[in-house]
């Protein structure tokens, strides 16, 4: 079991690696001239106005807030999903339930327009 | 030698193995598949639309990318005024490692597995979700609207996909009793009464992961009239080409799962003459998932744009409600059958 998560590591620092040896050779050859101008954000062609660390719509956030809700209760489907053959009909009815108090957390969050795009 | 001794040098031969699959996997998945599959989308493209697509570097046009990526090299590298500089650089790294660490769990032939983790489907849900954080970053960190719409526009579009392609993960796992990858692919084919569960989760499957790979009918985040590139307008040539080979990357992935959960993984209709079980799944394995790919870009190159109400109605609307559904059924199944 350690040994699985030693491998995720080990390709995890390998891959970060790997990808940034290109970065290196960028580096190595690639031609460098810097001056204010070029660094300018690009905004269509306009001298770019304001940050664009300022404030944005909130339903990006609603959409978040949804999605943490509904994922972190699809982490307690993935056991059920496994013994389910063991357990037999009664874990069944109980997902049944689960899923059905989800269901109307969905159809709340609907009606209450969190998942519309206006 | 004591044990101790023992035990180290067994260490040290398991983690010299460690460094060379990972580097032997990112060099032929994590890189070699990508520039294959940007020339076969420039190729196939071109195919669709009447052209000749890329023919002049090597026979055919071959080499065209090998010789995009020595062009890339050569490119200065620009960070925008202002940007934060550490988190404009590590975003493409990290989802270009993303993409590495979902072939962990990826069954190629029968026994031909870097590590068949026994909470396999799990983990690659987990890992290639990690895309989404590199490019939510990239786009906050480079100081450009247009970077933070498509970067914010990109979380929303992937979170929202990310639950239909749970819930599909799930259907497959309760139907087999098991998240092993590799024990999955022993469960097929499907036993007949399981059909309905199974075509409904991988259609579902298939419409999420097109959705994952922000490839077009669902390609918002960098729609190019509104957004200019989106996340990556502000990227310089070898940075932008490690979010190209992040994207692709899980593109591949994202088919070689598919091809695992529901297509049968390594096993083919029949067995190749001639050659023993490892090379003969690699074979159907590589079949099937390059015609997954294939079937992905026909459909980008055929079908236009969505708006992005339009996608997330599609997802939080009828594919969610959809597959939780589909999951009771399976469920259902399961216990009677």
């Amino acid at each position: 079991m350690p040994l699985d998560w030693a491998y995720v590591a080990v390709f995890a620092l390998v891959g970060a690696v790997m990808a940034v040896l290109p970065l290196g050779v960028v580096w190595l050859l690639a031609p460098r001239s810097q001056y204010a101008h070029k660094r300018i954000p690009y905004e269509s062609g306009i001298v770019p106005f304001g940050e664009a660390w300022s404030q944005f719509h909130v339903r990006y956030y609603l959409f978040g807030l949804a999605f943490l809700l509904f994922d972190i209760e699809v982490i307690y489907i993935y056991p059920w999903a496994v013994v389910l053959r063991e357990l037999g009909g009664f874990a069944l009815v109980e997902m049944a339930v689960f899923l059905g108090v989800l269901g109307v957390a969905l159809a709340y969050a609907w009606k209450k327009g969190a998942l519309e795009w206006a | 030698m004591g044990l101790g001794g023992l035990l180290d040098a067994l260490w040290q031969v398991e983690f010299l193995r460690m460094v060379v699959l990972a580097a032997v996997v990112f060099t032929f998945l994590a890189v070699g598949g990508p520039l294959f599959l940007v020339l076969a989308e420039r190729k196939i493209s071109a195919w669709i639309q009447a052209r000749v697509g890329p023919k002049h570097v090597g026979p055919h046009g071959i080499l065209q990318t090998v010789a995009d990526t020595v062009k890339l090299l050569q490119k200065e590298s620009i960070v925008p005024h202002r940007a934060d500089v550490v988190l404009f650089t590590a975003a493409p790294v990290l989802v270009a490692v993303a993409a590495l660490l979902d072939w962990i769990v990826i069954p190629f032939a029968p026994g031909v597995i870097v590590r068949d983790l026994n909470v396999g489907i799990l983990y690659f849900a987990a890992v290639s979700s990690l895309t989404v954080i590199g490019i939510l970053t990239g786009g906050w960190a480079s100081n450009n609207k247009y970077s933070l719409l498509g970067g914010l526009r990109s979380a929303a579009q992937m979170v929202s996909y990310e639950l239909p392609l749970g819930f599909s993960l799930l259907v497959v796992a309760t139907l087999t009793g098991t998240l092993s990858t590799v024990r999955i692919v022993e469960a097929q084919p499907y036993p007949a009464h399981f059909y309905p569960s199974v075509i409904v989760a991988a259609v579902v499957f298939l419409i999420a992961a097109t959705a994952e790979a922000n490839r077009i009918p669902f390609d918002l985040p960098e729609a190019e009239a509104e957004l200019v590139a989106g996340y990556f307008s502000e990227y310089t040539p070898m940075r932008f080409a490690l979010f190209q080979l992040g994207e692709y990357g899980a593109l591949l992935a994202s088919s070689a799962l598919f091809t695992t959960l529901f297509l049968g993984g390594w096993k083919g209709p029949f067995a190749l003459p001639g050659v023993g079980p490892v090379v003969d799944g690699m074979v159907w394995f590589l079949l099937k998932t390059y015609a997954v790919v294939f079937f992905l870009m026909w459909v980008r190159w055929t079908y236009p744009r969505s708006r992005i109400d339009q996608l997330l109605n599609v997802s939080w609307k009828i594919l969610l409600p959809v597959s939780m559904a589909n999951l009771l059924v399976a469920g259902v199944l399961v216990v009677l059958g």
